[in-house]
């Protein structure tokens, strides 16, 4: 029996690195810190594995050799005149950073998750900046926690009890010490137990913020109600938002993806930007995937963009909307694709289905999924932070190393390693072998 | 492999060489001497300059504030782009660009060492994750540590030992490689929205000075012995009068420096040498500078020189990077790192034709004009500060030819122009001097001893630049002097061509440097109880998360150091 300490969980963005691994005979039987997610990843990771390299011959997958499945996807990326590369925030740093590679070697688009959850984030960061920080600094020091749009006791369940209003910091030691608001529109689990619960009509955030924007400059809101909340509980809302010490706002897909989008996080920045004014604030986008913002960031530094980035002409494009994996597949643009820790059929809309899998698909995943049971070529990986070990970045931008706790099945290899092999074989393709 | 350089006019300050036709042997990536050599390739500098391949000692090329400036500037991104080719990856960017860009172009320019200068600690796992994706040059990264929980608590209680302890366990676990303060006590302020201006104004709740941290620092350095001195960013940069916060930094460690030895290192000076009382009537702060560094042997500066481009300014100087934003009305990205430190990052263009950013380009070439001893002083713009680093050959001809500065102070904004004094400053850099701000000294105040010179046993990294100095008047020809210093002929990194006329060849990796200092055993036990013991009540990760491995560098080249009383 071995326990393995400080244990990084690949779930969410919180990235929790305190959990306590158990691991008897090869098989993990105990975690100790886990929430609930964290948990049921840990301890049924080996459910609904794929069990070989799979090809596909006479719309029959069949198992294969790992060699010969990375011989058949390298020769369709090389193929291919403008492959799809998608998925990458469900794996390590180094495994995206070989992904930019191959995308640049095939001329291909590549694109993470980002483009169908915070993306929205990104393009208004582009225009206004952000005032962020990390989890830490919340911890020691916001009396004021903001959740916009976001649901944490449902979607990032340690989230409330690491980072905000149960977690002990130098400056904030119990739950009295700091307030709670709540913003959304329905009275979810984490608005139960805040102070204030600001119910907003679906798709009026942009409005309540403009309100909040006045309320803050001591402008008067002429009507009674704006999307939905009664004035005087904006102009309490400003005056505790303005009176605090040290705010921070989260903000998940209730502010991203409802309607305005972008424009949505223009309105939440520039109101945070209004607040320094008088007091400290600081916002954090609630991201998912427990590396989507280690996919922004390894793409950064190799193509200066964060994601919807196009290849097709030896050098980076971006242009979301344009270049994104969902409007390259709707458009029918692309020939092939290569799909990794991700499951686009369960999410993309039909017509960019439809192309995916109309043309040669590729997926790299642990765990079979909706795209993989379609797909021509399969070829299982190890699981980041159980298996094998990485690189993933928490939503506030810390890098943290993930463990490997168990050994992954028998001719497992990992996402790199899998990834490595296409590339070389790529390149050996190209230079005609 | 074996090279021998032939005919090359060579300037190699640190052996005294000073334009002389000597050759140049090359063996297993060192410098040796021409009989040691075999079977050597010969390479006919005839017409070339050598110098010692450049070593930048403050540039921000890597980490996480350059990756966000990346994120808030996909205009930036515009500005040069290529396609991939054959062993190159794509080139991207200008002020901001791709890890492969920023190799590619410091060893176009004949560089080969790059210091990155200020790195969160908590997030240096990304900083080495980008420095070891930039291809060719050998580089190092600097802690930032000035509003570090535990050197305040170790200052404030006055144990040096254990601050000392601490910070080399951080070093070695970070895989840094010099201390470096921004606007010490500042950013923790910061955390509370608030700033410090003068070195005497103290932190919120640690109840401790900037004074007595750069003070504490200090005394910490020279305990661990480390190879440079302190870096430090001096408080209130980038607000008119506060050279005089300059001086009283250089000053308050005028009684611990060994007056013969560089103790203290003033990062960027020119954003911290100005004079007035507001915008409207800035000043220039240098003399009154440059003439405290002339009579002072324990201060070395770099110049953080602005060009008039649209740049992107980052700082882990929070406080002040929010004070532009306001200026400037600029997007504007903020990033406080808990217990350790912050950072800002603002788009920003200097304009010739605006009295401020004129008065500001003057500073930084009057100071440089205006120190004597070439050896206190490092070419730099603070990249991406005051312009990208690409830019560094247009500095190098305006220290080299009062005919280019004259033609750029012809076009600068008429108020600005009367004011300074930079017009009646005649001084002419050689090629020596030069070869000194760019190599020579960096390399001396880093304590990189195979760098920065040309002598037996240095590293094999030599820039050749096709220019004659026989032949080309410098100060006339400073255009053509420009575009020799901008494409190297030859660029030789370990004894390997790197690049030809300006382009990179290949895609190799050269080391990262850091230090790993001994401290006496029972502080190394100390400090690891209280690690134990308020680590996890400081930070949102794990103890035992938080040192990287000497397996994440791409090439580890760790320098071991025993501190004193060891």
């Amino acid at each position: 029996m071995e326990t393995f300490t400080g244990v990084t969980c690949p779930f969410c963005g919180c990235l929790c690195d305190d959990l306590e691994v158990t691991v008897e005979g090869g098989k993990i039987t105990k975690v100790r810190n886990g929430c609930a997610y964290s948990l049921t990843k840990y301890l049924n990771y080996n459910r609904d594995r794929v069990a070989a390299p799979m090809i596909k011959e006479k719309d029959k997958q069949v198992a294969v050799e790992l060699p010969a499945a990375i011989e058949r996807a390298a020769r369709i990326l090389a193929e291919a005149n403008y492959p799809v590369l998608y998925g990458w925030s469900s794996t390590s740093g180094e495994a995206i950073n070989l992904g930019i590679e191959l995308a640049e070697e095939v001329g291909g688009a590549i694109d993470n998750t980002t483009s169908v959850c915070h993306g929205p984030t990104t393009e208004a960061l582009q225009e206004l900046g952000l005032p962020g920080c990390t989890l830490g600094q919340v911890k020691n020091r916001a009396d004021l926690i903001i959740y916009w749009g976001s649901n944490p006791l449902q979607s990032h369940l340690r989230h409330i009890s690491r980072y905000t209003i149960g977690a002990e910091g130098r400056w904030r030691k119990s739950r009295d010490d700091r307030t709670l608001v709540v913003v959304d529109v329905r009275k979810t689990y984490t608005a139960r137990v805040a102070d204030y619960f600001i119910q907003v009509e679906p798709n009026r955030d942009y409005e309540l913020i403009t309100a909040l924007r006045m309320a803050l400059r001591h402008e008067e809101i002429e009507q009674d109600r704006v999307a939905g909340v009664p004035v005087e509980d904006i102009e309490e809302l400003a005056d505790l938002m303005m009176g605090c010490e040290f705010g921070a706002l989260f903000y998940g897909l209730g502010l991203t993806m409802s309607y305005g989008k972008n424009r949505n996080i223009d309105a939440a920045i520039s109101l945070v930007r209004d607040l320094n004014r008088w007091t400290k604030f600081v916002m954090i986008p609630m991201r998912g995937h427990y590396n989507v913002n280690g996919a922004n960031i390894v793409f950064l530094w190799l193509t200066g963009y964060p994601f919807a980035v196009d290849f097709s002409h030896g050098y980076p494009i971006y242009a979301p909307g344009a270049t994104s994996a969902v409007d390259i597949l709707s458009r029918g643009e692309s020939d092939a694709s290569l799909i990794i820790s991700s499951d686009p059929a369960a999410n993309f809309p039909r017509r960019a289905m439809e192309n995916l899998f109309s043309n040669p698909l590729i997926v790299i995943d642990p765990h079979r999924t909706v795209t993989s049971m379609k797909a021509d070529v399969v070829i299982p990986s190890a699981l980041v932070g159980i298996e094998c070990e990485g690189t993933a970045y928490r939503m506030d931008g810390v890098p943290i190393k993930l463990k490997g706790v168990v050994k992954p099945p028998k001719g497992v290899l990992s996402d790199e390693e899998v990834l490595r092999g296409i590339l070389t074989e790529v390149r050996r393709l190209k230079r005609g072998g | 492999m074996e090279l021998l350089i032939t005919n090359a006019i060579v300037y190699d300050p640190i052996n005294g060489i000073d334009g002389e036709k000597i050759d140049i042997a090359v063996k297993n990536g060192k410098i040796v001497e021409t009989p040691e050599l075999r079977d050597a390739k010969v390479l006919d500098a005839s017409g070339l300059v050598a110098m010692p391949g450049g070593v930048d000692i403050h540039a921000h090329i890597a980490g996480p504030k350059v990756n966000k400036g990346r994120l808030l500037r996909p205009e930036d991104h515009l500005r040069v782009v290529r396609g991939r080719r054959e062993g190159l990856r794509p080139i991207v960017g200008y002020t901001i660009p791709t890890t492969f860009t920023t190799g590619y172009w410091y060893a176009s320019m004949g560089y080969t060492t790059v210091m990155e200068p200020a790195t969160p600690p908590l997030e240096t796992r990304h900083t080495h994750e980008e420095l070891n994706d930039i291809p060719i040059i050998d580089k190092a990264c600097f802690p930032v540590v000035d509003s570090n929980w535990f050197v305040l608590e170790y200052l404030k209680e006055g144990d040096i030992d254990g601050c000392a302890a601490y910070l080399s366990w951080l070093l070695r676990s970070v895989k840094g490689y010099a201390l470096k303060l921004v606007s010490p006590g500042s950013e923790e302020a910061w955390g509370w929205g608030e700033g410090l201006r003068g070195i005497d104004d103290p932190v919120p709740y640690f109840e401790i000075t900037p004074r007595e941290i750069i003070r504490g620092l200090h005394r910490v350095n020279k305990l661990l012995r480390l190879p440079s001195p302190i870096h430090i960013h001096c408080n209130d940069l980038g607000s008119p009068g506060n050279y005089k916060v300059t001086l009283d930094t250089m000053r308050c460690v005028e009684d611990l420096a060994e007056m013969d030895r560089p103790s203290l290192h003033i990062v960027h000076i020119q954003f911290n040498a100005y004079g007035g009382s507001g915008w409207g009537d800035l000043s220039s702060g240098a003399p009154e500078l440059a003439k405290y560094v002339n009579s002072h042997s324990h201060v070395t500066a770099d110049l953080g020189q602005v060009l008039f481009e649209d740049t992107t300014t980052m700082t882990a100087d929070g406080p002040w990077q929010y004070v532009l934003h306001r200026l400037s009305g600029n997007k504007w990205v903020n990033h406080d790192v808990e217990a350790e430190t912050g950072g800002g990052i603002v788009p920003y263009e200097y304009r010739r034709k605006s009295y401020v950013n004129a008065i500001q380009w003057t500073i930084g070439l009057e100071f440089a004009l205006l120190v004597k001893d070439p050896w206190k002083l490092c070419l730099t713009t603070d990249h991406p500060n005051g312009g990208p680093f690409i830019e560094y050959p247009r500095i190098m001809t305006w220290l080299l030819s009062s005919k280019a500065r004259e033609a750029t102070l012809a076009r600068i904004n008429k108020r600005a122009r009367r004011k300074s004094l930079l017009g009646s400053i005649d001084r002419e850099y050689t090629l020596y001097e030069l070869a000194i701000v760019t190599r020579a000294a960096p390399a001396r105040i880093l304590g990189l001893e195979g760098k920065g010179h040309l002598g037996i046993g240095a590293d094999a990294d030599i820039s050749l630049y096709r220019l004659d100095p026989y032949t080309t008047d410098l100060s006339k020809d400073y255009k053509r002097v420009r575009e020799a210093l901008r494409w190297a002929a030859y660029t030789i990194k370990g004894g390997e061509i790197v690049a030809i006329d300006g382009e990179a060849l290949n895609t190799s990796f050269g080391k990262t440097y850091w230090v790993d200092v001994k401290v006496p055993e029972r502080d190394e036990e100390r400090i690891k109880r209280d690690l134990n013991e308020r680590f996890e009540r400081y930070y949102s990760v794990k103890l035992e998360n938080y040192p990287i491995e000497e397996g994440d560098l791409r090439f580890s080249s760790p320098l071991r150091i025993r501190g004193e009383g060891v």
